[in-house]
């Protein structure tokens, strides 16, 4: 099994246009990752499946990520020429820098002919609002099919090319995508039988933001069940 | 019946869809099956298109038990997360705490003691056995053979969940491993229970094999039903029975033997056809294999800690990276990929669950079969909708 | 006339030590159909296993009278919500209960029945099935043991036994103002519409004894 260093390498040498760069991971798993741009995505893809050294004929797991925007302080030593004259002083600066957030598509490949894996890879969007398209892997790894369908419904990345990119596990005319990091669910919260402060928290929240309707006990007319 | 067009991207259910539809000239009747629907298992729907009886359209539709684990994953600690998992697939907890156990054993590089790699693999098989023959219960019920194979399935049901209740001290939702090894170590006479329900269980697949696997009307009604090409099988991702019913050699405990598979001898069985007749072959012949693994981890299994000392069970905060790790589970390979950002909670958690990729092909196994081949086709894929629907 | 029987229960138990048997119309209907309580053949998610596993040979609900799953809501008495609705379910479960005919039963089985239990803070779980149709028994459990369903049943035919007739205390399904179908609430952009159904269930106030 080649390193990932030398896919790239390779998947470089073969397309001259693409960028693919490698995405180091600093846990212990040593599981690092490729990731491609999705313009060359297709046919890097299909490269991958059908390269005879490699052979990723399987598509193990497909998923999304939701990465939002963060604000990243960097601190720099900057010299600071003295206005006296004298020798320029350190000063420590802080810049502080959003990092733009986008949504990323990971894909696990295994090879069941040669029976080795994983080559990961992984494609990002633009951001988190209007440039959400990513090209299918679909009609490469037909496993993708219900798995990129459930990356559409819950985190909102639209998958071009799809054969049927249609909601999967929430109903149709659910708007929201709720996997993603800022999503905040309804507040149904009227009511907690456990008695874990964290949830009763939430049920006096919900109490407070109900007012001035009075939360009472049940009516006595009220049928009991 | 439906063999893979050669083209250099994989086949699409949608190109067959319409050549099927071009050879039907009858009007098409719409049905709607489930989420209640006594034949599908649990609140799975089918949008079936039918020609007569004969389906000429399958869309399934998810998400009737979308109880948002991956969501609540992200919520809570690593460890707040195992017995989640057991809700996953019901029938199948221990193969689903060690798959996720073993996920994350790979995100923070811990080891594992002797004694609990054995205890695992005892388990998972003890699982392996319950839930194949469950389906095997199921796919016969599935069948038209109304209650009494379903009886016998659930009566050796009862005697491994016994096993798993002494030792956890609970039927079906153990939450019994955790990272670094497992939660309490078996007595004696616990072993001794399962050397003797591993005896036993041979005879009872005997018995059961005499009353159903030459049952001339399960032959006519399932061999030939549904044929899976390998090739469609493996670009679809099918994992598990389902995949090796189709002659692909594929067994994670043979190819990437995770725990302590490459110190036992088991064959893996494999299918001719692809058909549903070898689907529920394959199931009988590998619960066979593992009561053959249990023999010789029942008699190898060590003395020594069950649990790594040195790994920590609260305030858990693996640095930063991620990992995917899968295992070989009933129902074919379970996976949980996971990131971590140095906190106690897992940045992403994310499920790979078998039986929802295996769903995938179900369409193009049904097309032009009956609709009441259908049933036993769905049957036939093994799915459980809390690990479907997530 | 007053509404007090002339012969008490205490005479009826009375004549039957001595061989005599003396019933009313009310005891041989409330024996009569509490000891027959169809069941609907309908499983959610695990606790369905053990539903399952109730109408097995080694717990054997047929003692109970139970033992006919019904597929069809018309045919059932009995609907038994075994396991977590999530909001995608929830029409579905109502359409189930307004198309079973009367006198009907709920027995919520597993704490996401009951409340939406380890699954409660899930956007898609819904909290609890009372809060769209009556609930008669709760059995609490994750999942329930077979022989917690069987208590429950039992515990629903005692409820059944003692139900009236006529007079001001009839059971729901007598009440006049007894609304045959409950609303199915409808699939909105962020949840449910509405998200629960007021004349059957209201939140008490969140408040806990020990912290005020």
């Amino acid at each position: 099994m080649e390193t990932p260093e030398q896919i790239r390498d390779r998947l470089l040498a073969r397309f001259p246009g693409a960028t693919v760069t490698l995405v180091v991971n600093p846990g212990a798993s040593g599981q690092h990752s490729l990731l491609l741009d999705p313009a060359n995505a297709r046919a890097i893809a299909v490269f991958l499946r059908d390269d005879p050294v490699l052979r990723l004929d399987y598509c193990s797991n497909a998923t999304g990520v939701d990465w939002p925007e963060k604000e990243i302080v960097e601190t720099t030593k900057v010299s600071v020429p003295d206005p006296a004259g004298g020798a320029p002083k350190i000063v420590e600066q802080k810049t502080k820098r959003i990092q733009p957030g986008y949504l990323e598509a990971v894909y696990h490949l295994y090879s069941m002919a040669l029976k080795t894996g994983p080559v990961i890879i992984r494609l990002r969007t633009g951001n988190r609002t209007d440039q959400v398209a990513l090209p299918s892997l679909t009609p490469v790894w037909r496993a993708c099919e219900f798995q990129e369908r459930e990356i559409f419904d819950l985190y909102g990345i639209v998958f071009t090319d799809h054969p049927d990119l249609r909601r999967i596990l929430m109903w149709d005319e659910f708007k929201d995508h709720p996997m993603r990091k800022d999503y905040v669910e309804p507040d149904d919260y009227e009511w907690e039988p456990t008695a874990h402060d964290e949830v009763l928290v939430r049920a006096k929240a919900h109490a407070a933001a109900a007012a001035p309707a009075p939360v009472a006990p049940p009516p006595a007319e009220a049928p009991q069940p | 019946m439906i063999e893979s067009p050669s083209s250099p991207l994989a086949p699409l259910a949608g190109a067959h869809v319409r050549a099927v539809h071009d050879a039907f000239h009858g009007d098409l009747l719409e049905v709607s099956m489930g989420p209640h629907h006594p034949s599908t298992h649990g609140v799975f729907r089918m949008m079936v298109t039918l020609d007569g009886e004969t389906v000429v359209k399958l869309k399934p539709v998810f998400g009737y038990l979308h109880r948002n684990h991956e969501k609540l994953g992200e919520n809570t600690t690593y460890l707040g997360s195992m017995p989640y998992t057991d809700r996953l697939d019901y029938f199948c907890s221990m193969t689903n705490n060690w798959a996720y156990a073993l996920a994350v054993e790979k995100l923070a590089g811990q080891a594992v003691p002797d004694r609990a790699e054995y205890l695992r693999v005892i388990l998972a098989e003890l699982t392996r056995l319950l839930n194949h023959t469950c389906l095997a219960g199921f796919l016969l019920q599935d069948a038209g053979a109304s209650g009494t194979p379903l009886m016998y399935a659930f009566r050796e049901r009862e005697k491994i969940l016994d096993l798993f209740e002494s030792l956890s001290g609970s039927r079906m939702m153990c939450n019994y491993q955790r990272f670094g090894g497992c939660r309490v170590d078996p007595t004696p006479a616990w072993f001794d229970a399962a050397r003797r329900v591993t005896e036993e269980y041979p005879r009872f697949l005997d018995e059961y094999e005499a009353l159903i696997t030459g049952n001339e009307i399960l032959m006519a009604r399932t061999q030939g039903v549904g044929r899976l090409s390998a090739a469609l099988a493996v670009s679809a991702g099918i994992t598990g029975p389902m995949l090796r019913a189709c002659g692909v050699d594929y067994d994670l405990r043979k190819a990437e033997p995770y725990g302590f598979y490459s110190r036992f001898e088991f064959r893996v069985p494999l299918g001719d056809h692809g058909d549903t007749y070898d689907r529920y072959m394959i199931r009988i012949l590998e619960m066979r294999e593992s009561v053959k693994i249990l023999q010789q981890a029942l008699r190898d299994i060590p003395a020594g800690p069950i649990f790594d000392s040195k790994a920590k069970i609260r305030a858990f905060r693996p640095k930063a990276g991620e990992a995917y790790g899968r295992i070989e589970g009933p129902k074919g390979e379970i996976g949980f990929y996971l990131i971590s950002d140095g906190t106690g909670n897992p940045y992403r958690y994310r499920i790979r669950p078998p039986s929802f990729v295996n769903l995938t092909v179900l369409e193009d196994m049904c097309l032009g079969h009956t609709i009441a081949d259908a049933v036993i086709i769905l049957g036939s894929i093994d799915i459980v909708l809390g690990e479907v629907d997530r | 006339m007053s509404d007090t029987p002339v012969i008490t229960r205490q005479d009826r138990d009375e004549l039957r030590r001595q061989g005599i048997l003396l019933t009313s119309i009310e005891e041989v209907y409330n024996w009569g159909r509490s000891r027959s309580v169809w069941p609907l053949q309908f499983g959610l998610a695990c606790c369905a296993i053990e539903m399952i596993a109730a109408s097995m040979a080694r717990f054997d609900i047929a003692r109970f009278g139970s033992e006919v799953f019904r597929p069809s809501p018309r045919q059932a008495d009995l609907l038994i919500v075994s396991g977590t609705v999530t909001k995608k379910m929830a029409p579905q479960v109502v359409r189930l209960w307004n198309q079973m005919p009367e006198p009907k039963y709920c027995i919520a089985m597993g704490a996401c029945a009951i409340s939406g239990g380890p699954f409660k803070q899930g956007y898609n779980v819904l909290k609890g099935i009372d809060r769209f149709i009556p609930v008669d028994i709760y059995i609490p459990g994750c999942p329930p043991r077979p022989e917690a369903l069987l208590h429950g049943l039992m515990e629903l035919q005692k409820k059944m036994r003692g139900e009236k007739l006529t007079g001001p205390d009839v059971p729901r399904n007598k009440q006049p103002d007894n609304p045959c179908e409950y609303p199915v609430p409808e699939f909105g952009a962020h949840d449910l519409e509405p998200a629960k159904n007021p004349d059957i269930w209201q939140p008490p106030a969140p408040v806990r004894p020990d912290k005020p």
